[in-house]
Formats: C-alpha cells, structure tokens, sequence
C-alpha cells in the first residue's frame, strides 16, 4: 500500500516485483497535475525520439510492401495468392478472422471492464481501444481484396439502386459487413467520444498555434463544465453498453462464415463461443504486447503497472484454457458423433503430417501450453515472460485460423477434390504489409493523441469526487 | 440515298475536315462543321425533312446527338485516331438460306481420325463452325463423338496453322510453288515418276486414292509410302497370315455374352470405338425394376493389358500382364480351347484365369469374341482369328470385310523401303501429304539424315511442324472443317466431307494438292470430289441422279449402301505353323524378366494421340482417363515397381492432390538410346515394365505443344524402334536425382470409405436390387421418417407441370471414362485453357470433370470406377445460400443458376460445395485477344473475365433454345430435344438429361430404377443430377462374388 502523499510517493523501479498501486490500481507518486503533465507531454512537448522515428521507418516499409501488393493483386488478380479449388479462402480470411479477433479485447477493456466498474481499465483502455481501431481497419481491407472483383464490393451493401436488389442476407457474408462496419463505427465513435476531455486538455496546453487548432477542433468545444462532464458520462456509458454485446456479438457473425457452412470441422454450434474466446485471447495477447513497449518508451510504469500487466495475464491464461476447451470439445465431438466426414477432418488434422498436422500441433503448444507458465506468479509479473508468450499466443491464433480453414477445406466429402493449399511469396507479404498498416497507424496514434486516458486516470487519484470511476 | 457517290465525296472532304482529331476536339469540329455552310447544304440534300430544324442552335445540337451514331457508321469514326476509312456497308439483300443471326445451322460433314471417319453434324453460328455434334444417322458415330472430334474444331482455329505457302520459312505464294516444281515435275513425268515418291498417313478417303492411283498409273515408276506411327502391322500381316488376305475385322458387341480382350482397347480407340462402345453398353445396362431385378443379365469382359486403359477399367476381370506375357496367356487361353499348336503355358501360371476364361467362351460359342490389341504381336492377332473361327463366332459377332483403308500392310516396311532409297540417292523429289515422319520416325531409323539426300521436299500440313522444317516446301494443309474429301467409316460406308467455311487462310486440301501435282492445274476440292462420285454413279448407270444424290448425301451425312459387305473368309491352310512352335519366347515363360531388366510398352496417348494434337489446348489441359495427368506424360509404373525402383510421390506442387507433384525423374535406357522421364505410379499396371505415351516432346509444335525452347512431356518415339514398335524387352531403368513438375488432376484414388460410386456385381444385385440406396433408407428409418420426404424448414417449391423440372442422370456402369463429355462441354461453353502451371495450382476449369476411384488397395486394386461429377443443381443447394450478392440462385425449373455480372468473387459457394464443382477465374484465364480463337467461341454462352465464378448450367443455353422454338410452336417440348453437350456426345449414353416432370422421359424411367442414387445424399443437398449405380458381372470362378 503506498504511502500518501506525493512528495513521499517513491517511483517504482522498472520490473518490480511490488505493487505500488495497491487495489485501487491508483499511479503511485501521481497528482491530478502530473498525470495530466505527464501524458500531455508525451505529446506535445517530448521531441520526438530516434526509438519512435526507426519504428515508424520501419513499419513503413511494410507499408509501402502492402501498397505494392495492393497494387499488383488488383492488376494481375486474385491467382497472386495460393488459393486454389479446394482452397479457395486462405491467408486473405485468416488474416481477416485474426484481426478482427484482436480487436476484441479493446472492446471488451473499454465497454466490458467499464460496465464491470473495473478500475484497471483506465491506463490501458485508450490503447487497447485504439488497437482495435486499427486492427478492424487492417482486418476490413481483407474482405475487400480477397474479391475476385473488388471494384464491386460496394453490391454486399444495401443501397438503393438500379436493380432493385438487396444483397443476400441469408449470407454470413452480408452479415460480416453489418457487423465489421457496425463495430468499427461504434468503437470509433466510444474511442473518440472518451478522448474528448484529453484532446481539450492537450488543446488548452498546446504550445503552438496549430496544435491549439487542431485538437481544438477535434476537442469539439469542450469546456470542463459540470452540464458537459455530465453529458459525456451518460453518452460515454450508453456508448459502453452499446459497444458490450459487440464484443460477443461481431466474431460471432464472424465465426458464422464458417459455421453456416456444411463443410466438415466448419460446421460447429460450438464456434461462435469458441471463436470468441479465441479472439479475447488474441486480443489480449495483442494488448499485452503493445502495453509493454509503451509503457518503457514512454515511461508509463506507475500507470500500465505490473499489476495491470499481471490482471491481463490472467485474463489471458483464462480465454487460453477457453480455446482448450473448444479444442477438446471438439475433438471428442467429432469422435462421439461418428460422422465418417467430420471425424475424418479432425484425426487428419492431428495426424495428417505429410498435410497440416504439424501446424495443428504447434498452434496447440502456442495456445494450450505455453500460456501455461502464467500460473507462476513470479512469471507472470515478468515482462520479458509476458512478451514471448504473447508473441506465440499470436502466432498460435493465427496459425488456429489457418488450420480451420485448410483442414476443412483442402480433404472434404469427396476424395476426389481433394488438393492442398501452399502460400506464395504474395500471400506472405499482404499478410506483413497489413502489419505495417497497423503499426504504422499505432505510431501515429502514440505520437499525437492522448495515449492514456487523463480524465479516468485522475478519476483514479484520492481526491476526486464526483460519480466513482468506471459509472 | 439517292446519290451515293456524291454523299461519298462530300464525306470524304468532310472527313479532310475533322482531320485527325479525338475527343473533345472531335466533337467540337464535328460541331463547327456542324455550322459550316458546306454541311448544312449536304444535310439539306440529303435529309431534307430534318434540314428545317437547323437554324435552331438548340435542336443543332440535338441533331448532332441524333446523327452522331449514323454519321459514325456512315464511316466518320469518332473513336479512332484517324477517322475510319469510307467503306460501303452492304447488309444482305439475298441473305443466304436460312441463315438467321441468332440461330445456329448443322451441316452434316466427317472427319477421318485413326484411319476410319466419323460423321459429324457440326454446328454453325453465321458462318463460323463452333461445335461439333455425331451424326445419329452414320454409323461409325450413331450420335456420338470422340474426343478427337469435339476438339478438332479449336484446331480448325489454331492460331500457330500455317497461313501461307512457305519456302525455307520464307513467305510464298501458290503460283510460286507450281513455278518452281514444274521442272521437276517435268523431269519426272520423261522419267515416268521414277524419282518421285509420295509419303502418306492412312488414306480411307475414296477419291484420295483414286487420285494416286491415277497418278500411279501416270508415273508408273513413282512410289506410294504409307507411314503411320500408330500403325497396324501386326493385324494386317496376321490377317495375311490367316486368312490369306488382308481382310478387317467388324465386331458386333450386341451378339456378344462373352469377351475377351488381348490388349485391346476397343472402347476408347480405334475405328469403329463409338459404335463398339455403344452395343456393347447396351448389352451392359441394366434398366429392370425391383421385381425383375432377378433376371437381370449383362455380358462380361475379360482384358488382359498392361498398363490401365479405359476398356480395362469396365472390364469384369482385368489380368495385368506385361507386354509378351499377354502372348503367352492367349496361347494358354488357346490350347485350352483345343488349338494344339499353340504350346504350353508354363504349369500353374495363371492357371485359374485360363481355365475359366477358356471355359467361359466355350460355353458361349457364337456369342463369344476375342480381339486382340494392336500392340500385340501377329501371333495374338493369329490366335484371336482361329479361336473366333473355332468358336463359332464368325458371321456373328464378328465379320470380316475388305479393308477400308487402300492401303493396308506393313506400314514399316514401307518406312523402311522409303529410307533406304532415300539413302541410295534415288529419291529426287519426295512429297509428303501430312503426317510428322520426322518426328515420329522410329529411332533406329535415321530418316531425318536420309531426308537430307532428297533434292525437293515438299511437306503439306496443317502446322509447319518438325518434317515442315526439313523440308523445303511448306504447303498449308486445308482442315476439314473447310475442305472437301471423302471419307469410309469402320464398315466402310462412306460419307462426304463437306467444308463449313471458306478456308481461313491460303490453306488447300490434299486432293488439290495432288491435282497440282498431277497436272500442274488448280482444281477445287468440290470438283475433284464430285468427280469421283459422279464417275462412280455412272459406273453403276445412275448418273441422271446424281445431283439428287448428292445433295442427299450432303444433307445426311452418309451415303446409303456403302457399307462393305461382310466377306466369306477361312482359314488357310498350315496356318498354325505360323505359331511357330515350340518354347515361346524365353522372357515371357519366366515370371519375372532377369533383375535388373524390365519392359517397356508404348502406348497411344488417350488425348493427344500420336502427337498430332499436341499443339491443341483442349486435348493437352485434359486429364489422361487412368492417370489423370494432364500437360505431359511420365514413366507409368506400379506401386511394386515404384518401390523397387525407389520412386515416390514426391513434393506436392501446389495444388497438392489436385495440382501436381515435382516427381523424381528416372532414365530409361533402351538399345544404347536413354531417355529420362518423370516417373508416375498407375495402381493396377504390371509389375516389372513401364509403359509411355507418345506425342510428347514435340519440338515445333506451336505455342501449345512445344517449341526447341519449351516442350511438353518427353519424346516417347526416340526409344521407339522399328522392329519393336510396341513392346520391347531389355529396359533398364535408373532413377535420378532430378524432378520434374507432373500436374494430375487427381491423383488420390481411394474412396476412403465414402462410397461416392456405389458398385455391386451382378449377383448381389440379384438378391438386393435396391443396394445403392440403402444406407439412405436406412438412415430414414432411423430418423423415423418415410422415404422421398425432404427435410427441410422451407416450403418446398412447387414444381408441378406444365413446368419443367430438369434432371440428369448418369450410369456409371456405361461410363467409361473416355471424357469426350468434358472436351465437349468445354466447346460449347466457352471454357478456357490454364496451362500446365495453373493446373498444377489446382486451378483448371473444367466443368465437367470424371473422377476415377479404384476399389480395393492401390497395390492391389479389384476394380476401377469412373464417375462424371457436374453440377447437382441441388434443390437446397449449400452454394445459393451463402452468396453474398445472390449470384447464384434457383431457377424456376430447378437449375442452379450462375449469374456472371453479379458474382463479385467471394468464393464461398466453391468452398460450401461439398461436390467442388464450381471453378474460379483466378486470373484471366479467357482469350480475349486471339483473333482466330475468338471464332470458335460459342455466341450463346458468356466468356467469362476475371473474378468471376462459373460452373456447369445444364447447358442452360440450349434449354433455353427449345423453350423458345417450344413457345413459339405452342407445343411442349418432347423428351430428347434439349440435349446438355455431354450428353450429346457420350457414345453409350451414360448421361441422359430430361424433364422429370414428364413420366415417358428417359431420365424419370432412369430414376425410377433401384439402381438410383444421389451422391452425398445424407448432406440434404437434394441434387437434381444423380446416378445409377455401377454393376459388374464378375466369373464366380475366378472371384467369389
């Protein structure tokens, strides 16, 4: 429990093993000032820093990678790829599925945690809101190119036209396109709508022109009085509550493209649970992963603590035993039913070597196994831990997804149409250059918005009133 | 108009005018020519009506936007970057007859294809030949077509054809030609034709022959060489042997209880296939209901073969033999049957098969046949005659006519006499009408070397292939879709070819040809071979009829009373010693060929042929029947073998299973000769030998089948020798270190316990008719549902007459896998060519494909199955429902429904379909660009462009047709009408297509069989297109059935 007071409030070292920020996950050592200072520099005032300008060097050649890509796919077509008759979907809808999947933990931090009251929600919410921005974004490009006609993808929105047709609703699909654009919207507006009072503080500590107009204008009017503070807590909540059943509801429909589905292992009633889980899982993965760097880059240890690092690690260790779970549940199914098919599929995936059994087995390591070693608490509070795990938690999903979809598709009901699916060179590439948008999207975020929440943080901080955190 | 030439003059200068201007500035001078006094005063004359409105600005511009479209076509060409060139657009007045835009014709016309003609009914769309259908009323085709003959028309448009007379690859023209042969001509005519040689394939055309022989009787010294690759030797000299003539066999498969086979391969090849396949399909079929099912009866095929051929895979019983132990298994069979002569098979070799095969045949004499192959020796060919005459089979089921061909014998000989006066200097001027001697030349043959010698070489064929560039003359050979010939079917009846286009290029048949050459004088075809017919009827005193005649024999396709009556033949005498008996030879009596030995067979390719087709990219893309190899060929071998060799599949390419495999390449060495070929393991071939395709390797082929840069496949000829043209022994075989890129379409072959092609022998069916259906039944019981409910949450849709309710079904006992259905769907819709990489992909775009299965191991497979999967056209089909822009929906009379323009390419439907019928265009796969390519595409179907789904349409095409032709007559439309092109050209109709609303249609009557079932029924996808399950009617002496 830290002392109060806070000239007395020492700074907790960099790994340490303690909590300073006790229950309430209040920053040790922080007043309302120096929270506001210290996030508000990371903006405004900081210059910035040979670390951020490298990465972002970096992530954008990744990027001009996807735009080449990009560029060649709509040229040539979409026989770039390695999909073939029986595969016709695969790293395009991998990629898909894994992206949309990581976004759901920033919903589920942001909306979720908020209507659970949880206090811990608050220094990570920002980020994980904003990671999940950006990763429906990367993931929304793919349905867009994986067309073998893009140019009319605008024909799976209902629009009033010429033809007087409505896109097929009974499509999952159609339904992905309600759902991806539904939750992008929504998280866009509770993402922006929360950032609000921070861009009016950065807009009234602005130290040049231009920056005061521009988050001025992005602060829409904020003036910090009771009626606005009032408003935004009611919006903010509604908002809450809409973006809550998002997080079961988008990789639900998600997950329906391929329970819709007759093909075998696709058609499961157990995949919209299960593929929820997953994408928490990932997602918190990705959180994980984005929280460690921030937090050392830009000297965010009181407020991303190891506590907060150690919760997410549970939450982890939690959705990785749900992932188990469908896993089994699965594999037991397929043999109880005792459809020839649907057994079929899942023995060959686990014992199929010359096909896809080998990455079953390492997606199984990555997503059963190795999150495993959270149990140990002194592990668990380890970054360099805690970044390995979710770099193979990540890899593991994504190869989860890639298992779903070769293993159904490649041996399906008639031996005679069965094939194998391999990736190209440009399969690999779109899958990095979506990399590259994403990271170049979070740099650009971390370096000019507000990449903590001040207002909630403060909430935090003994001493303020007004209706408790987290309402 | 009345003055065109002033309205010429006045465009013309108005043309000077607009200058080379586009766009914009096009149409703004259009606009100031618009108010230059000159126009006005044009328009005033010519339009005098519309000349008022013209001082108006306003209805100014409105008559530019009227006239615009009439000025363009008037030949002012806004679009261009010079304004189209004035040209006189003169529609019909006298159009021809009956030509309606829109409305194919069918001109009745034959083609000559493995020495025996076929007649076709070839469809035409304004002018252009697109299709090509059988001619129900000839009788080498009864409807039906070959491969060869559905992709003969993409030939016909061959972008790589010869378009000109060529001299040493310059451009020349006819009258070049006959300039320059003249001398020769000349010298040879003072020499009697003594330096004059003609080189030949097989000529079955009448008037062909009566042209060389007249030529022969000119130049009496001169020489006529026939040389063919895939020749007959052994059954000419055979029949010499036995008969004392060259005489021919005509087989009817529909008095046949009993055959058996040596090698032979007489449902997918040979003169006469479509008719065998056919009768003996019908002798095949089992079509009772369920109380009658106990007497159902079929006849039974024995083979005895190699590797695995489609005739093998129907067959009851196949023995898997290797090449000269098939010579030692006829004698066995031989002896058995009470032909002393034809010695011992060694003791307990096969013992089973001989005694119930012999047995077999010997109670059914006069209802047996026996044919052996042309791969087989004489003496099979020798053994198969005495025990048909044995057996009382002649004069019922097989008969013996004179030879159709006009020149049977030794076609190696006759290489051979060619050759060594080519190499002693007396040839002085060699003609060569089609055929490739270069390239398939056997190897110990040096012709190309010998060929050198000849002072003029004149080469006439379709492409300048490899003979084209040893030679000096080029000569561009006519197709026969655009020349007139002749032809003699299997049985001899005779037919007229008549052209359905004016040849597209410079191109002249080889009649034309050999009336150059014969008087220096330029004939059309029409009237060379209207002469002959014409002399012939006033041979037989019915020349006043003769222009009736021949319009009728135009119009049908077939001349009556041609056909060659079958002849009285016996035995000669002491043809036995011809046996030559005594210890066969010493390899076959073992069992095994010595270790490191093996054989090698040399087979037909099942679709490129001899290599003629190798430049044709229908036949190259299709997948082989057995092995489903596609763009090449490789090293057949067995699963024992394999091992032995230390060959295995290698790594996958990309398509997997459904692509390719990179295959270790072995060397096979010959003679001193070697040749390395990619290996490829065929279940149920021999053990010990290997067999290759020829007509690969090709070196100048076109685009297609090889250049020297890139060539398809190995050349399978260069190991060919003349002596041991089929079958050699001494082979030894090496792997190496390097692969190769097989592509296969599919190349797994077991079922995999999900029983796709159902399959009983006749006995069981016997005691279950309705087997096929049974493990639906079942199911329903447990279900506790009644039979024929559908198990759905929608209200069935109501398909009750006078709709119709289209329905396939298909036999897979009369399937044999021939897969002339897959070339003709692919002509009539338009389907396109990948290439061997983006088959190896997984990525070729067959609609119709036929997947073979074997039953049993693949060390040891019992039985071979093929199945014709298109589309189902299911009722609640997995693929309507999870489109996301409803470009697949459901007809009102059950098709499934692919709409083109919508499909934007979100590939779910190919992946919800658990038959994987649908294909994609990852690329753009369709020729847009090659002009002469663009005339065989089908006007009624779609070419479809990148991104976009297709998939079989019940050939909605024609359905729609009849519907309109129905409507408009007020009549509904009868059974048979409409029929899908794979059905049109199955030779044993094993597709039927129909209305299943209609009782008397042949695809309700099928359905109702307790052979009826649907594939993958459990998935309640309710298909439309469904199967009559396989029976066999295996010997129960040699397997328990």
């Amino acid at each position: 429990m830290a002392t109060s007071g806070p000239a007395a409030a020492s700074e907790p070292v960099g790994g340490a093993e303690h909590s300073s920020a006790g229950a309430d996950y209040v920053p040790a050592g922080h007043d309302f000032r120096s929270v506001t200072e210290t996030v508000s520099d990371l903006v405004l005032t900081r210059p910035t820093g040979p670390a951020w300008l490298g990465m972002f060097g970096f992530s954008h050649v990744l990027l001009l990678v996807f735009l080449v890509v990009v560029a060649y796919l709509l040229f040539r077509g979409v026989g770039i790829w390695g999909i073939d008759i029986p595969v016709a979907w695969c790293f395009a809808i991998t990629s898909f599925v894994w992206w949309i999947g990581i976004g759901h933990a920033g919903t589920l931090i942001s909306a979720f945690l908020l209507l659970m009251h949880q206090k811990w929600r608050t220094s990570i919410n920002r980020i994980a809101e904003a990671m999940t921005i950006f990763a429906v974004m990367c993931a929304g490009l793919f349905p867009l190119l994986h067309l073998g006609r893009p140019w009319f993808f605008y024909w799976l929105l209902p629009y009033p036209n010429t033809m007087s047709l409505w896109p097929q609703f009974r499509s999952a699909l159609v339904w992905d396109v309600f759902a991806v654009s539904t939750y992008f919207t929504v998280s866009l507006l509770f993402w922006y709508m929360g950032m609000i009072p921070d861009l009016a503080t950065l807009r009234d500590r602005a130290t040049n022109r231009l920056t005061q107009m521009v988050y001025g204008m992005l602060a829409l009017g904020w003036r910090n009085s009771a009626r606005h503070w009032h408003r935004f807590e009611m919006a903010y909540l509604l908002l809450g509550g809409l973006a809550t059943p998002l997080v079961i509801s988008v990789h639900s429909v998600v997950s329906s493209d391929f329970a819709i589905s007759l093909m075998p292992a696709w058609h499961e009633t157990v995949f919209p649970p299960y593929f929820v889980a997953g994408a928490i899982f990932s997602g918190f993965a990705m959180v994980i992963l984005l929280c460690i760097p921030v937090r050392h880059f830009y000297h965010l240890k009181e407020f991303i603590t190891i506590d907060h690092l150690d919760v997410m690690a549970k939450l982890l260790l939690t959705t990785s035993f749900l992932t188990s779970y469908g896993y089994l549940s699965e594999q037991f199914l397929s043999w109880y039913a005792g459809e020839t098919v649907e057994h079929y599929t899942y023995w060959n995936r686990l014992t199929g070597f010359g096909q896809y059994a080998t990455i079953t087995w390492i997606l199984f390591t990555c997503n059963s196994i190795v999150p495993q070693i959270l149990w140990i608490r002194r592990l668990r509070r380890k970054e360099v831990v805690l970044f390995v795990v979710s770099l193979l938690v990540l890899t593991g999903m994504w190869l989860e997804r890639y298992m779903i979809i070769t293993t159904s598709l490649h041996r399906d009901y008639l031996p005679s149409a069965w094939g194998m699916f391999a990736p190209t060179i440009w399969d690999i590439l779109t899958y990095l250059g979506s990399l590259g948008v994403f990271l170049a999207a979070f740099l650009l975020f971390a370096r000019f918005l507000p990449i903590l929440s001040m207002s909630e943080t403060r909430a935090l901080l003994p001493g303020a009133h007004g209706p408790e955190v987290g309402r | 108009m009345n003055n065109r030439k002033d309205l010429d003059a006045k465009l013309s200068a108005i043309e000077g005018r607009l200058g080379s201007a586009q766009g914009k500035r096009y149409w703004r001078s259009l606009e100031e020519l618009a108010e230059s006094e000159a126009f006005q005063e044009l328009l005033r004359g010519e339009f005098p009506q519309q000349a008022d409105v013209w001082p108006d600005s306003l209805s100014r511009r409105k008559f530019l936007t009227l006239m615009g479209a009439s000025l363009a076509l008037a030949g002012l060409g806004g679009c261009g970057v010079q304004p189209a060139p004035s040209r006189e657009l003169v529609p019909y007045v006298d159009s021809p007859e009956e030509v309606v835009p829109g409305r194919p014709l069918f001109f009745a016309t034959t083609m000559t294809h493995a020495g025996a003609g076929v007649g076709l009914l070839v469809e035409s769309h304004m002018g252009r030949p697109t299709k090509v259908e059988g001619n129900p009323d000839h009788p080498g085709s009864r409807g039906a077509t070959d491969l060869y003959h559905q992709a003969s028309v993409l030939t016909l448009y061959d972008p790589d054809r010869a378009q000109t007379v060529t001299c040493a690859g310059q451009t020349r023209t006819w009258g070049e030609f006959l300039a320059a042969i003249r001398a020769a001509l000349r010298k040879q005519r003072d020499r009697r034709g003594a330096g004059l040689r003609l080189l030949t394939e097989t000529v079955v055309s009448p008037t062909l022959v009566r042209q060389i022989e007249d030529l022969l009787q000119d130049l009496p010294e001169a020489q006529w060489h026939v040389w063919e690759p895939l020749h007959r030797d052994a059954a000419w000299g055979a029949a010499q042997t036995a008969f004392g003539e060259p005489v021919q066999a005509v087989y009817d498969f529909t008095k046949a209880d009993v055959v058996l086979s040596w090698d032979a391969d007489f449902l997918q090849c040979g003169p006469g296939n479509l008719p065998y396949a056919a009768d003996f399909m019908a002798r095949r079929r089992v079509r009772t209901t369920v109380p009658d099912a106990a007497g159902a009866a079929m006849n039974r095929l024995y083979v005895a073969e190699t590797a695995v051929t489609c005739t093998g895979a129907k067959a009851d019983h196949r023995l898997p033999l290797w090449g000269s132990q098939i010579e030692v298994f006829a004698r066995g069979v031989a002896r058995r049957l009470g032909i002393a002569a034809a010695g011992e098979a060694p003791a307990l070799w096969q013992e089973k098969w001989i005694a119930a095969v012999a047995k077999d045949l010997d109670a059914h004499r006069g209802r047996s046949l026996i044919l052996a192959g042309d791969r087989q020796p004489a003496v099979v060919h020798l053994l198969a005659h005495a025990l048909n005459d044995r057996l009382g089979n002649v004069g019922h089921t097989v008969n013996y006519i004179a030879p159709i061909d006009a020149r049977p014998g030794q076609r190696t000989q006759s290489l051979r006499d060619l050759d060594r006066e080519m190499e002693q200097g007396r040839v002085e001027m060699l003609v060569i009408l089609g055929g490739n001697p270069v390239y398939t030349a056997p190897a110990d043959v040096d012709f190309v070397g010998h060929l050198q010698k000849v002072p003029l070489r004149v080469h006439h064929s379709l492409v300048a292939d490899e003979t084209s560039y040893r030679c000096h003359w080029h000569l561009p050979e006519a197709h026969y879709l655009e020349a007139w010939s002749d032809a003699r079917a299997y049985d001899g009846t005779a037919s007229i070819v008549q052209p359905l286009i004016e040849p597209l290029y410079q191109a002249r048949s080889a009649h034309e040809v050999l009336a150059l050459l014969a008087g220096l004088q330029e004939t059309p075809g029409r009237q060379i071979v209207r002469e002959y017919w014409r002399k012939r009827a006033a041979a037989r005193r019915e020349e006043a009829d003769f222009e009736p005649f021949w319009h009728t024999a135009l119009h049908n396709g077939v001349i009556p009373d041609t056909a060659f009556k079958p002849k009285p033949v016996k035995l000669t005498e002491g043809w036995e010693k011809h046996l030559s008996p005594g210890a066969p030879a010493p390899l076959a009596a073992r069992h095994a060929p010595p270790d490191d030995e093996m054989e090698i067979e040399f087979l037909a390719d099942p679709t490129i042929y001899d290599g003629s087709f190798a430049n044709n990219g229908w036949l190259q893309e299709l997948p082989k029947p057995l092995t489903k190899l596609a763009w090449g060929n490789a090293a057949l071998m067995s699963p024992t073998t394999a091992k032995l060799l230390g060959v295995e599949l290698g790594r996958y390419a990309h398509g997997g299973e459904h692509g390719g495999y990179f295959m270790p390449v072995v060397e096979l060495l010959l003679d001193g000769r070697s040749l390395p070929a990619p290996a490829w393991i065929m279940p149920g071939h021999a053990d010990r030998t290997i067999s290759v395709y020829l007509g690969h390797g090709r070196e100048r082929a076109g685009r297609v089948g090889g250049s020297p840069q890139q060539s398809v496949g190995f050349n399978a000829y260069r190991l060919r020798t003349a002596d041991h043209p089929w079958l050699a022994v001494g082979l030894k075989v090496r792997r190496t270190d390097g692969t190769e890129l097989v592509a296969c379409t599919q190349e797994h072959q077991l079922m995999e316990n999900r029983d796709p092609v159902r399959a009983a022998t006749l006995a069981e069916y016997h005691d279950r008719p309705r087997f096929a259906s049974e493990p639906e039944r079942e199911k329903q019981r447990e279900e506790g549902h009644a039979g024929g409910e559908a198990v759905t949450l929608y209200k069935p849709f109501d398909y009750a007459p006078p709709k119709h309710k289209w329905g396939m079904l298909i036999d897979l006992t009369a399937c044999l896998g021939c897969q002339a259905c897959v070339v003709a769907c692919q002509a009539e819709n338009n389907i396109p060519v990948v290439g061997k990489e983006q088959v190896a992909a997984g990525r070729e775009m067959h609609w119709l494909r036929i997947d073979r299965y074997i039953a049993g191991t693949e060390d040891d497979p019992r039985e071979f199955h093929f199945q014709p999967v298109p589309c189902m056209h299911c009722e609640n089909a997995p693929c309507e429902y999870v489109c996301p822009v409803a470009a697949t929906v459901h007809s009102a009379e059950g098709l499934n429904d692919q709409i083109y323009q919508r499909c934007v390419g979100t590939r779910f439907c190919s992946n919800n379909c658990p038959y994987k019928v649908r294909r994609f265009n990852f690329f753009a796969y369709a020729d847009f660009t090659t002009p002469s390519r663009r005339l065989q595409y089908n006007p009624d179907v779609t070419v479809r462009s990148r991104g976009v789904m297709e998939k079989c349409t019940y050939c909605v095409q024609r359905i729609r047709h009849a519907e309109i032709d129905a409507e408009k007559e007020g009549r509904p439309i009868a059974d048979g009408e409409v029929l899908t092109a794979c059905q049109a050209v199955c030779p044993t109709q094993a597709i039927v297509f129909g209305d299943i609303n209609d009782p008397q249609s042949k695809v309700k009557q099928g359905t109702d069989s307790p052979l009826h079932y649907a594939l993958l029924a459990d998935l309640n996808t309710q298909p439309r297109t469904t199967y009559l399950a396989a029976l066999r009617n295996p010997n129960p002496e040699i397997e328990v059935p």
